[in-house]
């Protein structure tokens, strides 16, 4: 009512010191030599040499949203359509996982798919062969869909429980037949659920560096393990700048496709 | 007896470059009850707001008492308001909804349960204290938001289309209990409304408002049987809008004839917007009657027949208890009561022919009929008319 | 097709808790290859309580993850407050600004927050700027969005004129605000807060790059383990960590449920005692 909009000034002057001002910093980093603090696109130009990794990177991040959003829409929607209590429950479960350390579940899968892990373990005592399971690309994007799977299903459960039901009362009262009503109607109006998981899976999945680390190889380095060696190995902060802000503009870019695609502004919040 | 409690002078608002009020002044007095009627968007509401603390007028005085208080704000002014959607706290039961006022005012316990018991026996709400709001039905959370209200005893309470949400035989109810509540506890109510029958029955002070402006103040009596301007006429009740010429006091000529009238105080040959009610229209055979028509429409409609008739192009609603057929000509004769004259206005030729009952169905059926620009179509319709008056 | 439905369902289910399962069973081997059972223990769960490290982290993680909700709460119910009085045009840039921690990696923010700490050092002439503060202030950064956008839709469903009836019956802005603003919006005040909570205690990236040597918190401090084979305590604190977290989220759902029906009973106790206390009084 009266002078309320001064209370948002402190938080607003949290977020542009602590978030668009690093952003800023950068920005600078990124464009300045690390040794004279001279103002050079060498940084930019050295990128090139990264490109491969990049496009590794997006790859293995497209796969792995894909396969999380085939895997997860069918659940979503077949928890949207319990009764409320058992949605309580399956909503909890699904949640928990992404309450515990990531790391820890992580390293779970290579104690399951190393060379003498239990899965091969138990291949062998079958008497076949072990196989390569893991520092391959399918460990990684295995590791990627098993920790960013529920990121995939929440967005898209809470958008399809909103669903008007009497718009699918509507639909078969004009003569939809069940896969009819999904694909007509379902799945259309659940579209800003598919956008918001799809960018709460990619960003991630694509900047990740500690899913690469442990269960993939030096040929399945991405770019999140590039940023953090130079920033924690070799320090060169202005090349990591570097590749922040490209990888910073590749999420924009991606968030600007889904965007338009969808029409939306809007982010679903699981 | 009665003084002055509430002044508006010249007050007006605009939010942003639309003006909401243009220079409101209006006079309310103690232990009255004040209606402001009008459509949606003239201002009734926003009045009420300056009223109450919620606004604060953009230019204009508002005096409580003889003390201006456009700086007051809500909570210190002695008023309290009756919301449209009641505005109950979800998280309070009744009694704690009703003793909020009470509770902030830092009043000892005893004196707190003493008033709301009374109060919540006054809206016939006893024995309902621990309800929580959810389980209540519109007609008791709508007690319960008038309890909250006057447990606090202002001197004026403002009501903002209390009544809207219930249905129509509730409505009426809660309207005389309403009336009965202000005159027991001598309270000013301050009410606003857009329902024309409501606003009748209830006040004593009915308050007309178009586009931000006081188009008429009067008992309900007055503004029913001599409107002052077109709006009013249409606004309130259902009324056939002639252009006529006052040929001089108590002779008004329409459709070519001559009729004796009450009203006087007009200018020789003045041009003049006349007022017939559709049931004061006595319906004759055709030789007998001051003008003939064809009759176009007949419905029923319970009470009487919403007769339809044409009179050389323009329409004419008649309420009627016999049946006339269609295509039946008929005559009318209308006594020196029946007639009342206005001065024309800017709504001059806006209203009063009954091709249709609403503005909104002629827009349908034709878009270009009302066009932005209103004060360009009044002053077209203006020189037709006298062009049409030097004729007959 | 229900059926396939629920199968599936349940199938993905399990996907998501085998390698959790894995663990949970790794802690209890008295082996440290979780592919090699050898015999059911106690041992790393005492091992762990002995370990003089661990432990510290987890309190250290705890600090930080209940100072971090408790600031981000506050400053984050005060934007949206704020906000809600907005027109569109400024609370569209002040939603931009709130979106972009959540649709930034965390790795961007974790680096540009990094960064910012080096300037800022440079310019205090600072030797070590990370540490404990800046590990808080990374913690509020991130959460805050969070809060926002819990506690802002509560804010909009709540019906606009409860606030002016406060103040008609005399409250001033303030009063209005705790006596019946709050309690419209305590839901999503609280829902954000416990969101704030969760997602501190466990973050990594952002911490890996904004922490200090002498403020560690368990996710860090975890990664510097798995570098080196993994010791069975891990494992332990990880079942630990597990049960907890599986307790509290069934304590809030189970509450969640309840709420309602406490609430109505309550006050109508209430009421009753009022009433004896009157006869007898």
């Amino acid at each position: 009512m009266i002078h309320t909009k001064r209370l948002a000034t402190p938080y607003i002057v949290w977020m542009v010191l602590f978030t668009v001002v690093p952003l800023g910093i950068v920005f600078y980093y990124a464009f300045t030599d690390s040794i004279t603090g001279q103002f050079t696109l060498e940084n930019i130009v050295r990128i090139q040499s990264y490109m491969p990794i990049f496009i590794k990177s997006i790859w293995l991040a497209l796969i792995s949203t894909l396969v999380c959003l085939i895997i997860g829409y069918p659940v979503a929607y077949y928890i949207a359509q319990c009764p409320p209590s058992r949605q309580r429950l399956l909503y909890l479960l699904v949640m928990l996982p992404m309450c515990i350390s990531f790391l820890l579940r992580t390293m779970a899968w290579v104690s399951l798919l190393d060379d003498t892990g239990i899965i091969n373990r138990f291949i062998q005592a079958m008497g076949m062969k072990p196989l390569p399971l893991i520092r391959n690309n399918g460990a990684v994007v295995l590791g990627m869909v098993y920790n960013y799977l529920p990121y995939m299903i929440l967005p898209l459960y809470s958008v399809i429980l909103k669903i008007d039901s009497r718009l699918i009362e509507a639909a078969q009262d004009l003569g939809c037949n069940s896969p009819q009503v999904f694909t007509k109607v379902i799945f259309p109006l659940s579209m800003p659920g598919v956008i918001s998981g799809f960018t709460m899976v990619f960003v991630p999945a694509v900047s990740t560096f500690y899913i690469s680390q442990k269960l993939g190889s030096s040929g399945t380095t991405l770019i999140g393990d590039v940023i953090e060696s130079q920033f924690k190995a070799a320090y060169n902060p202005n090349l990591g700048a570097a590749l922040s802000l490209i990888l910073m503009v590749l999420v924009f870019i991606c968030i600007g496709i889904t965007r338009r695609v969808s029409g939306t502004e809007e982010v679903a919040m699981p | 007896m009665s003084k002055e409690l509430i002044r508006l002078i010249d007050c007006s608002m605009a939010f942003d470059d639309e003006i909401v009020l243009d220079s409101i002044n209006l006079s309310i007095k103690n232990e009255e009850f004040l209606t402001l009627l009008g459509p949606s968007g003239c201002g009734k509401t926003t009045t009420l707001r300056i009223i109450g603390g919620f606004l604060q007028a953009t230019s204009g005085d508002v005096l409580f008492d003889g003390e201006r208080i456009n700086d007051v704000p809500p909570y210190q002014r002695k008023v309290n308001t009756v919301f449209q959607r009641y505005a109950l706290f979800p998280h309070l039961d009744v009694y704690e909804n009703v003793a909020f006022g009470l509770r902030l005012a830092k009043l000892p316990e005893q004196e707190i349960d003493d008033r709301v018991t009374e109060m919540l026996e006054i809206v016939s709400l006893k024995g309902f204290e621990n309800r929580s709001i959810s389980q209540l039905s519109g007609g008791q959370q709508q007690r319960v938001a008038i309890a909250r209200a006057l447990v606090n005893r202002p001197k004026v309470l403002l009501l903002d289309e209390p009544l809207g949400a219930l249905d129509l035989r509730l409505r009426k109810d809660m309207q005389q209990e309403l009336k009965r509540i202000q005159q027991t506890l001598g309270i000013t109510f301050i009410y606003v409304t857009h329902d024309q029958e409501e606003a009748l029955s209830m006040s004593d002070t009915v308050v007309v408002m178009d586009r931000g402006r006081i188009q008429q103040i009067g008992t309900p009596e007055d503004i029913y049987n001599e409107p002052e301007n077109a709006f009013v006429a249409d606004f309130i009740g259902e009324s056939n809008i002639l252009d006529g010429i006052m040929l001089e006091d108590y002779v008004v000529k329409f459709f070519g004839r001559k009729f004796r009238c009450l009203d006087s105080g007009f200018e020789p040959n003045e041009p003049v917007d006349v007022v017939v009610r559709p049931e004061d229209v006595e319906i004759v055979s055709p030789e007998e009657g001051q003008l003939t028509g064809t009759v176009t429409s007949v419905t029923f409609m319970g009470v009487h027949y919403d007769t339809i008739v044409d009179f050389h192009g323009f329409k004419w609603l008649i309420q009627t208890t016999e049946h006339h057929n269609v295509d039946e000509v008929i005559g009318i004769r209308l006594g020196p009561d029946d007639i009342h004259i206005m001065h024309r206005s800017e709504y001059s030729g806006m209203f009063g022919d009954y091709s249709s009952y609403s503005e909104e169905y002629d827009e349908m059926n034709d878009p270009d009929l009302y066009p932005e620009d209103l004060s360009d179509e009044s002053s077209d319709l203006e020189e037709e008319t006298a062009e049409e008056g030097s004729e007959t | 097709m229900k059926t396939f439905q629920r199968s599936f369902t349940y199938l993905v289910l399990l996907f998501l808790y085998i390698p959790m399962l894995v663990l949970a069973v790794a802690s209890f081997n008295a082996g440290t290859d979780p592919a090699v059972w050898k015999g059911f223990t106690l041992h790393n769960y005492s091992e762990l309580f002995a370990d003089g490290v661990l432990l510290p982290m987890l309190l250290n993680s705890v600090i930080i993850a209940v100072l971090s909700s408790l600031i981000a709460t506050v400053l984050g119910t005060m934007a949206c407050l704020g906000m809600h009085d907005m027109k569109p045009r400024l609370r569209n840039m002040y939603m931009t600004v709130t979106n972009i921690p959540m649709t930034n990696p965390d790795i961007v923010t974790g680096v540009s927050l990094a960064l910012l700490f080096a300037f800022a050092g440079t310019l205090l002439k600072m030797k070590s700027v990370l540490g404990f503060t800046t590990l808080l202030i990374a913690h509020v950064t991130f959460s805050l969005p969070y809060i926002i956008m819990s506690v802002l839709p509560k804010l909009s469903q709540m019906d606009p004129d409860l606030q002016e009836a406060a103040m008609d019956l005399g409250c001033t802005p303030r009063q209005a605000f705790f006596k019946v603003v709050l309690h419209e919006i305590m839901p999503g005040v609280i829902s954000g807060a416990l969101m704030a909570f969760t997602m501190s205690l466990d973050d990594f990236v952002i911490s890996y790059f904004v922490y200090g040597p002498k403020f560690v918190t368990l996710p860090v401090e975890i990664y510097n383990y798995t570098k080196k084979p993994l010791q069975p305590k891990i494992y332990a604190l990880f079942t630990l960590l597990f049960m907890v977290i599986l307790l509290v989220m069934i304590i809030m759902t189970v509450l969640e449920a309840k709420d309602e029906k406490q609430q109505s009973q309550r006050r109508i106790a209430f009421r009753g005692r009022r009433k004896r206390k009157e006869v007898e009084g």
